[in-house]
């Protein structure tokens, strides 16, 4: 392996555990904060994809496809914890895993009703076209150094918001501490509908800007939410922190996996989750139970 | 009282101690317990006893020094280790199977001391054990409420068969959480009763709140405050202790 | 200890002979689809031991399962045995494996990690087989032969013929019913039970919790895997979907439709799930969009399942007598 190609395979991996952070921390968010396990968390990254494709189609601009789409989402998460997420809190594990699983199946299945089956490719927006040379015969494409300073952007955002805010600060409190919460003010059920509007909103962000890399077809949501276990389970469940830790570990994992084991290239990550649990039970970051 | 001829120690720890997230909960307890002794920790709420019972049973991993029981080095021992080697515990907050009928709680504790994994003969047909758990429900004054769901028993009757459950175990050193609380004089006193039978047959490690009960039936008493160990001795020494009386015992009885 | 309601009992004693008496007037569609059915309902009950008894949610059952049936493909297509003498041990024996390996992480967790890792090292069993091309990739493969039963010259049994198949599948539906009800009575069982309530309790009892678990972990995805080899028997066919996370979510459903700790719950489930499936597949094609909606309602309305109901009904019937 030379080093150039080293340098762009680390430059993927990096990338791709960026991309997977947006999504894994809305999870372990909505987990941390409001005690639910959200199977239907990758299906918002696929909306998210979807519209921005939808969009970009209708209005031939990716940046007003990103400005249209987000609005949506979050409008669409807000509207699924009042009318569904909010009758889980309550409830046992086993219930909110089935309930998000029915969700999955309905999103699912919209997809493919308003979209069909077909693989759709979204065209990276002409000024972030082009590659940067690194040697003669290889270069690296400049959406991705895009991609990647935009997810770091997003998650110096969130970082000030979680260390910065009042929202922050409960947040950093976690559910386990409700009258605090109470006392600081905040209404449970407002930041809780918040907080979830927030969580899909970073999955479905995440599922936007990576459409151009990654295309957009049915059924993405599910790898990608199975991966984003797999980052906040090494990481830890609620911690932010863990799930940048976790999200970088597998982003490097699979991208070397897939370049030095082509034919188990889908276990490598899984295989570092395992080691992890042995070494950690409770992931890297996460609190003793 | 009557001395054993010999005294010997059972349990012992050295410089016991252990942190929750910096606060120190339990510090440099160390004690000695000796066979068929009733030995009584009292303290005001939040002096570490219930964190030290956890420790000793294993419920609990210590963040510093050691457990000793029956000579043997149990430190950080996982709880039903400790269990099996015939330490025994009740909980503060009633802990049975409410679901259960009293004597299925029994049977559940008792079928713990079998050698072996059992899958295929029913729960029911081993003898030993089904007499087992009869006796310590009998022991503890639940004969005629076997079939009773222990959901639907009295609270009296869910803290002795909380006591049964333990019991049903054979254990030969109690631990017990505060055996009395929340009871009416009337269960109170019965409960007492049958405590003094048991300390017959058994060693005792108690938590208890009502000093009456305390020093009628302890050998041995230790007083714990904010975490560490206060006063140790025996009853009669415990109540001549300036510093006990300072600090706890004063609250009741100004003199 | 868990009792099963009578008017359960008296169900469960008419489907049985029902079920035995079918494939005398049945027809051959019907003969092959209860088949199925009886297939998913064992898949179901293995799962049952953990979520209803054990209190463990795995949502990588599908694993067992799915591994099973890849066994038979392998052992069949490439290395050409067809006896069921081996098929049959090995696919069991791969299951029980793999159940132990996958138990042993996931036990050192409980609640929601446990339901993650169960699903994430699931997962990983999918991605091997998905990333063999060999063995057909997303496609998966046929398989070449059913498992054939011979003594000599002598065919013993055909997995050609729908109603010994049938007969077969009922037999082993059966015998798992009659084992777990056996293992549910012994102090495993009531152990287990007793770790689903109060695990803590049990600890200081003196109970190796971790040994029970993992011992239900590996019976339960044992008797997955019989299941697995029953389906690869059936369908002739191996793919990486048998073993994804969509069919261990699909099994759970089954389940809880079925109502979770009671052994018939998961039969009832398996009927009323599959039959509901197909019914909704003849009329649109979009068919998983109802069941979506549908798996949302059992969650609201029906938490305890068609058990739950039937517990129900009887103590109403129950009441009713008492009054008259």
């Amino acid at each position: 392996m030379s080093l150039s190609y080293f340098l762009i395979q680390t430059l993927n991996g990096v990338q791709y555990g960026f991309l997977l952070f947006l999504v894994a921390s809305g999870l372990t968010l909505v987990f941390g904060i409001m005690g639910v396990i959200n199977l239907a968390h990758g299906a918002f990254y696929m909306v998210g994809a979807y519209l921005a494709w939808w969009f970009a189609e209708q209005t031939g601009s990716f940046v007003l496809a990103l400005l249209l789409s987000l609005p949506v989402t979050v409008l669409l998460g807000l509207a699924t914890e009042r009318f569904a997420i909010r009758y889980l809190y309550a409830r046992d594990h086993l219930y909110q895993v089935l309930f998000t699983y029915g969700l999955i199946l309905i999103l699912n299945e919209l997809q493919r009703l308003l979209f069909g089956n077909d693989v759709h490719g979204l065209p990276i927006p002409a000024p972030l076209a082009g590659s940067i040379p690194l040697t003669e015969a290889q270069s690296y494409p400049i959406y991705r150094i895009f991609l990647s300073f935009t997810c770091i952007a997003v998650a110096a955002a969130l970082y000030l918001l979680i260390q910065r805010t009042r929202l922050g600060m409960v947040i950093r409190a976690g559910s386990t501490h409700r009258e605090m919460v109470s006392a600081l003010g905040f209404d449970i059920a407002r930041l809780f509908m918040v907080v979830f509007g927030l969580g899909v909103a970073l999955a479905a962000f995440a599922g936007m800007i990576a459409a151009p890399v990654n295309t957009v077809y049915p059924g993405m949501g599910d790898h990608i939410l199975i991966i984003s276990f797999v980052v906040v389970v090494i990481g830890g469940i609620g911690s932010i922190k863990g799930a940048f830790v976790g999200a970088m570990v597998v982003g490097i994992a699979d991208t070397f996996g897939r370049v030095l084991l082509p034919t188990g290239a889908g276990v490598v990550v899984y295989a570092v989750m395992a080691l992890v649990l042995l070494w950690r039970p409770q992931g890297l970051f996460g609190r003793t139970v | 009282m009557a001395e054993p001829a010999a005294r010997e120690t059972v349990l012992e720890t050295r410089k016991l101690g252990r942190l929750f997230g910096g606060l120190a909960a339990v510090q440099d307890v160390s004690l000695t317990v000796e066979r068929g002794r009733v030995h009584a920790i009292v303290g005001p709420n939040g002096a570490g006893k219930t964190t030290l019972i956890n420790l000793l049973s294993g419920d609990l991993k210590p963040s510093a020094g050691t457990v000793g029981y029956e000579g043997r080095d149990i430190t950080g021992w996982p709880a039903h280790r400790v269990a099996r080697l015939g330490i025994g515990r009740s909980y503060q907050k009633t802990n049975i199977f409410r679901d259960f009928t009293a004597f299925e709680n029994c049977r559940l504790a008792a079928q713990a001391r079998l050698p072996r994994l059992s899958l295929l003969r029913p729960a029911a047909g081993h003898r030993d054990v089904t007499e087992q758990a009869a006796h310590a429900l009998e022991l503890c004054g639940l004969a005629e409420r076997r079939d009773t769901r222990a959901a639907s028993m009295s609270y009296g009757e869910q803290r002795q068969l909380e006591l049964a459950m333990m019991l049903a175990t054979g254990p030969q050193l109690l631990l017990l959480d505060e055996p009395l609380a929340g009871m009416g004089p009337e269960e109170s006193a019965r409960v007492l009763d049958l405590l003094r039978r048991l300390a017959a047959g058994h060693t005792m490690v108690m938590i208890e709140h009502d000093m009456d009960a305390v020093f009628s039936i302890a050998d041995e008493i230790t007083v714990m405050v904010n975490g560490s160990v206060l006063a140790s001795g025996t009853p009669a020494e415990i109540r001549a202790n300036k510093a006990v009386q300072d600090a706890y015992l004063g609250e009741e009885a100004p003199e | 200890m868990p009792h099963h309601p009578r008017i359960a009992l008296a169900l469960l004693a008419l489907g049985a002979v029902f079920l035995a008496v079918f494939p005398l007037w049945g027809d051959t569609f019907y003969i092959r689809f209860i088949a199925r059915i009886m297939i998913f309902a064992l898949f179901a009950m293995s799962l049952d031991l953990l979520v209803g008894y054990a209190g463990l949610v795995s949502l990588g059952h599908a694993a067992f399962f799915g591994l099973a049936v890849y066994v038979v493909a392998g052992l069949v297509n490439k290395a050409g045995v067809t006896s069921a003498f081996v098929l049959l041990p090995a696919a069991l024996g791969a299951a029980a494996i793999a159940a132990a390996a996958i138990g042993w992480i996931s036990i050192r967790t409980t609640g929601v990690y446990f339901i993650m890792i169960t699903l994430a090292l699931a997962q990983m069993v999918y991605y091997f087989f998905h990333d063999q091309k060999e063995w057909g990739g997303t496609d998966g493969m046929n398989i070449d032969s059913k498992p054939t039963v011979m003594l000599g010259d002598l065919k013993l049994f055909d997995f050609y013929d729908r109603v010994q198949f049938y007969y077969l599948a009922l037999g082993c539906l059966v015998a798992a019913f009659v084992l777990l009800t056996v293992i549910l009575r012994s102090p495993f069982g009531h152990t287990l039970v007793g770790i689903r309530a109060n695990e803590g309790r049990m600890r200081a009892l003196g109970y190796d919790v971790q040994r029970y678990k993992l011992i239900a972990f590996v019976i339960a995805g044992t008797l997955a895997g019989l299941a697995g080899f029953l389906e690869a028997a059936r369908a002739t066919f191996a793919t990486p979907a048998h073993l994804g996370w969509h069919e261990s979510g699909h099994v759970l459903m089954i389940v809880i439709l079925g109502g979770m700790g009671t052994l018939f719950g998961p039969i009832l489930g398996a009927f009323v799930m599959l039959l509901m499936e197909d019914y909704f597949a003849t009329l649109t094609e979009r068919w998983l969009l109802i069941m979506g909606v549908f798996v949302i309602l059992v969650v609201m309305l029906l938490p305890d399942g068609i058990a739950g109901v039937l517990r129900r009904v009887g103590r109403l019937g129950r009441r009713g007598a008492g009054d008259g």
